[in-house]
């Protein structure tokens, strides 16, 4: 099929504007770039569909002369997601002004955190770096007791009746 | 066979509830699941030492050709024997072992049982993958069992290490038994070893199998984990890690021993890391305190020389081998039980403060002792039985090379030996009277019922030893299935007359001795010759290796930076697609200006309006310059022929704009620029690109676009079938039903975000109304009657912010829009409109009497919640999916019922209408959500002067 011009330049003109919003930090200019990339994504797919024709209606018009129906019952559900989503957003903004005076998608700060990491887990500390009552059972590496025990070493001492009480 | 392992399945899910009605007695019952499957495996002998097999085949997933396949042989009928015979009697010691009242028993007794039938289906199974999916099992509940509650730390890294390093054996040897499974053209374990086929995938196949069982057996340099895991209770150490969980790697060996121990790289892994692991266990058990830790190693030692007997692959070693691991099971619970009653009565298990107690404790004493004189291989107990078999096979054969059998033989001896030396520091250690330390009194002596575990299995293992050639034929029949090395086979039995193996015995059992009697200028010397690196110690850097390396992955790509994200995203949608789009696309080869010249025009505003919207700082002008395309579109919709989708757009993007404005009321009116320039520039870069790359993709999916449209057969479909004329629509409802119903159940959980960030808690119900006797009040305050007669709720607004226009107009329209929706929806199969389109019209209705009257006007406008809407909505469409599939026809498929009705005349009834009434209602919800949160519930807290809802205690950072 042959595309048009114009659709294509209309399509690439919305999704600039939309990426360049939505780049943003403010939650606003966010939630306008998606409605404007939702706008475009109707217009690439619609446009995907073919070129224009007669709505497709039996009765209005013969079925060879109508438009591709298809991509305009996914076009007519995605416009009212979109409504749904931004809706959502809308609360989201609304929320993050109510609670801190401000709508900006900020620095994640656990991001931070998990990348300033310098300790790790109590779970895969080694050995060593932990209480002996914290160490697992048979851990070798360790025969620091004092000298002169006659009835031999035992590698780490379990603590008494950790069995089952 | 399929019966016991749902027996099983079914006692451990009723396990809690018993230890909840019963407390620990819950274990008596419990005993009697096991005790039913060895009731049935022995009933079983005749049939098996009669040459046949018991098989069960039930079809599991047919697709996959993968069945519930069991099979119980001589080799099945001994592990199920163990398995289930010392599973009955650790059930019947746990219901003295543990107090009523400890914490999480129920969950205890049910992931035991639950371990109890996974390990028989593990040795029943037939079938390579079901054996791999009981193998799993069993770790997963050693994990739990190890982990116990999960609050000591030490529980907890003893669980995580052995399920660590006994999954990555597992999933090796998952690769393991398809490779193998491909190779021998069968999954069906019986066939696969009768014919293992050939080839490298065969030989690589069978190294990870035998990498599995390594792990799961506690194999050097894996063996750590199974002192670690003596964290658990002790019963759990006496079934999972002596009699049952841990012999699993053995059984796998001698299961696979007849068909694959030619294979190149078998015996050298088998005997060398068998032989290694003997030794290293028995070394290290002698420098133990702990009674627990020194069987724990004592058990990795005999382990190593399990493995070394039934991986040999000869008749007379498997002989030995399957003796032994009887003689091994019985052995070592009933020393694992000694010790958890030595535990349980004293309070230590440290063998430095224990003294005297085989003077207190009399029937204990002698249990441990039968046991231990089991486990050094002393006439005329089980345990000298198999070792005399082990020996004398070597001695005489039992492997091809004579300098190997020469090797191992040596190896076992001086194995035996040690172990002789930490089975006399048991006994001594836990039973003898000791200089200078003081008498152990046992706080509460063990009762009758306590010990019977533990005698039954030390008597056991006595009369095993006499009676050992009543095992013959069970042995034996397993034997058979490989090749007999030495000149003769020599069956078991307790004499064979003096021979050179009984001179081995003799010297295991004085070097035993002599080495024990040493033991202080031993540890001494074992003190010396300690090496600062371990096996442990090395699992411990790669995890904590592996941690850093995550930590500093993760650090890296994870930036924190929204905007850096999506611009990452961006960035490599235009490298790698625009990349392909650039070299390979098939470009058009002709273009069109357009279709008409009026979308060139509509193009020229939407550009600019989108333009503008980059560099508007004031919030409500950007949001009405979004809304011109929004606009814009819809006109072009118009021109591509889409009524039904030009309607919606202008629909929707009226109630968009009404709804920011709702919010956007609370905001300041400007946004705040936060780039620098560079980034801007940056930003620009990107989204021009994008935008190119975007124009592309639609310019060359038309082009590319040569194949005949699915929808080409929809008019036809629409009206045969959906009885519709409106082909969207019908597309809605029936041809693509399941997509629409995805999409509104994405609606409904929209409508409960928006309503959950602004309600926090307390969402439910609908909009707030007006009492009666507010509105009188306000009435008689007001005096002037007639201007509160429009709209319902308006008398209670403040004059100044009503207007008696919209009020009027709301008055007159509001019921001609609402029956307009609802003619859209009633007639959307055949015309514009539809559900969608109906709702949204009811949604914009409720927006003009909320904005004329208000939030109470609000409430009487819709006194319903929207949540029941919502719910209603979706019961609907669900409900018609359900109702074509009871009435024999598809998951929503449309049913057309015609009928002539007097007066009425001639009605057509679709079923796919209560589909779109579903839409409907819940794209009315949806819009009665959105005002109710943005618009009543906003206005409420300002009216109120309500500050943010927080909870005691809840505090918000700033």
């Amino acid at each position: 099929m042959t595309p048009t011009v114009v659709l294509p330049v209309i399509v690439g003109g919305l999704y600039a504007a939309g990426v360049y919003l939505l780049l943003d930090r403010s939650l606003t200019r966010v939630l306008l770039g998606f409605l404007l990339l939702g706008n475009a994504t109707n217009l690439l797919v619609l446009s995907a569909g073919g070129p224009a024709g007669f709505a497709p209606i039996l009765g209005y018009s013969e079925p060879e002369e109508m438009t591709d129906p298809l991509p305009q019952a996914l076009i007519l559900t995605a416009i009212v997601i979109t409504f749904g989503v931004s809706a959502f957003v809308l609360a989201m903004i609304h929320r993050s002004w109510r609670l801190v005076h401000q709508e900006v998608v900020g620095t994640d700060e656990e991001d931070r955190r998990v990348a300033a990491r310098s300790a790790t887990d109590a779970d895969e500390l080694d050995p060593d770096d932990l209480d002996p009552e914290d160490r697992a059972a048979g851990h070798a590496d360790s025969l620091h007791t004092p000298d002169g025990d006659d009835m031999g070493v035992d590698d780490v001492d379990l603590p008494a009746g950790t069995g089952a009480r | 066979m399929l019966f016991l392992l749902f027996l099983h399945l079914l006692a451990g899910l009723l396990a809690p509830v018993f230890v909840r009605w019963w407390g620990r007695q819950a274990f008596l019952v419990l005993a009697l699941v096991p005790a039913a499957g060895l009731v049935w495996t022995l009933a079983q002998l005749g049939t098996v030492l009669g040459g046949d097999d018991v098989t069960e085949t039930v079809p599991w997933i047919p697709a996959l050709d993968l069945d519930v396949a069991l099979r119980l042989d001589a080799l099945a009928l001994t592990f199920a024997a163990l398995v289930t015979g010392v599973g009955a009697l650790v059930f019947v010691y746990c219901a003295r072992y543990f107090a009523a009242d400890d914490e999480g028993l129920g969950r205890f007794a049910g992931t035991l049982t639950a371990f109890a039938g996974s390990m028989l289906g593990l040795v029943l199974a037939d079938d390579l993958l079901l054996l791999y999916v009981f193998w799993e099992l069993t770790t997963v509940f050693s994990f739990l069992l190890i982990g116990g509650s999960g609050r000591r730390l030490a529980a907890r890294r003893a669980a995580s290490q052995a399920l660590i390093l006994t999954t990555a054996g597992g999933l090796a040897m998952l690769v393991g038994l398809i490779m193998i499974g491909q190779a021998s053209g069968s999954f069906l374990l019986s066939e696969v070893v009768a014919d293992p086929g050939t080839g490298s995938g065969m030989v690589a196949g069978t190294l990870l199998v035998l990498a599995g069982a390594v792990t799961k057996s506690a194999m050097v340099p894996f063996h750590f984990w199974l002192p670690a895991a003596m964290e658990a209770p002790t019963p759990v150490s006496a079934y999972l890690h002596a009699a049952a969980m841990v012999k699993a790697g053995i059984y796998l060996v001698a299961r696979l021993a007849p068909g694959f121990a030619d294979v190149p790289g078998w015996r050298p892994v088998v005997l060398g890391l068998g032989l290694a692991t003997m030794l290293v266990g028995g070394y290290r058990s002698l420098r133990q305190n702990d009674l627990k830790l020194l069987l724990a190693f004592g058990t990795v030692s005999q382990l190593g020389f399990l493995l070394v007997l039934v991986g040999a692959g000869s008749r007379e070693l498997a002989a030995a081998g399957l003796a032994m691991t009887i003689a091994h099971a019985l052995f070592k619970s009933t020393l694992f039980l000694t010790v958890g009653v030595v535990d349980h009565a004293t309070g230590t298990r440290d063998l430095r403060k224990l003294s005297g107690l085989g003077r207190r404790l009399p029937v204990l004493a002698a249990v441990g002792l039968l046991a231990g004189a089991s486990m050094a291989g002393v006439p005329p107990l089980f345990g000298f039985v198999g070792k005399e078999a082990a020996f004398t096979a070597l001695w005489e054969g039992g492997l091809a090379s004579r300098t190997a059998a020469a090797f191992e033989l040596t190896g076992l001896v001086l194995g035996s030996l040690l172990t002789a030396a930490y089975t006399l520091r048991f006994v001594w250690g836990a039973f003898a009277r000791k200089r200078g330390v003081p008498d152990t009194v046992p706080a509460h002596p063990p009762g009758a019922l306590f010990l019977t575990a533990p005698v039954v299995l030390a008597l056991a293992g006595l009369v095993a030893g006499p009676a050992s050639p009543l095992l013959e034929p069970v042995v034996g029949d397993y034997a058979e299935t490989l090749p007999l090395l030495a000149p003769e086979y020599e069956e078991l039995g307790l004499w064979h007359g003096v021979q050179p193996a009984l001179a081995l015995t003799a010297v295991t059992l004085l070097g035993g001795a002599a080495l024990f009697a040493a033991r202080a200028p031993l540890n001494r010397l074992q003190r010396r010759v300690a090496v600062g690196a371990s096996a442990d110690e090395g699992y411990w850097n790669v995890v904590q290796g592996i941690d850093r390396l995550s930590v500093l992955v993760t650090g890296t790509t994870q930036r924190g930076s929204l905007p850096a994200y999506l611009g990452t995203i961006l960035v490599v949608v235009l490298a790698l697609p625009g990349w392909i789009l650039l070299t390979r696309a098939p470009w058009p080869g002709e273009w069109r200006a357009w279709d008409t010249p009026v979308q060139a025009m509509v193009g020229v505003v939407v550009i600019t309006a989108a333009l503008l919207a980059l560099r508007i700082r004031q919030r409500l002008s950007a949001v009405l310059v979004v809304g011109v395309t929004g606009y814009g579109s819809a006109v072009l919709f118009v021109l591509q022929g889409a009524p039904d989708l030009a309607l919606t757009q202008f629909l929707v993007e009226t109630l968009t704009l009404v709804v920011f404005v709702l919010v956007l009321r609370k905001l300041p009116k400007d946004i705040t620029e936060r780039h620098r320039p560079r980034e801007r520039a940056f930003r620009g870069v990107i989204a021009v690109a994008v935008g190119a790359f975007m124009a592309a993709v639609g310019a060359v999916a038309l082009s590319a676009r040569t194949a005949t449209p699915v929808s080409v057969d929809y008019p036809e479909e629409a009206f045969e079938f959906g009885g519709g004329k409106n082909i969207v629509n019908v597309t809605l409802v029936d041809i693509r039903a399941w997509d629409t119903l995805g999409e509104i159940s994405l609606l409904v959980v929209a409508a409960t975000g928006v309503a959950s960030l602004v309600f926090l808690r307390g969402r439910t119900g609908g909009v707030e109304r007006i009492t009666s006797s507010a509105l009188a009040a306000r009435r008689r305050r007001s005096g002037r009657a007639p201007r509160d007669r429009w709209l319902a709720a308006t008398a209670i607004l403040d004059p100044a912010r009503r207007s008696v226009v919209l009020e009027v107009i709301t008055r007159i329209l509001f019921h001609t829009i609402t029956v307009f929706s609802l003619y859209l929806l009633f007639s959307g199969h055949n015309e514009p409109g539809g559900g969608f389109a109906g709702g949204l019209v009811a949604g914009l209705a409720l927006v003009l009497r909320y904005l004329a009257g208000g939030r109470y006007e609000l409430g009487e406008a819709a006194p319903v919640a929207p949540g029941l809407l919502l719910g209603t909505g979706l019961l609907f469409a669900g409900g018609t999916g359900v109702a074509g599939l009871l009435l024999g026809a598809e998951v929503l498929q449309t049913a057309i019922l015609e009928t002539d009705v007097p007066v009425l005349g001639h009605i057509k009834l679709v079923t796919s209408l209560f589909f779109d009434i579903g839409v409907y209602l819940i794209v009315v919800g949806l819009a009665l959500d959105v005002l109710r949160s943005l618009g009543a519930e906003l206005d409420r807290q300002e009216d109120e002067d309500d500050p943010i809802e927080l909870n005691p205690g809840e505090v918000v950072v700033r």
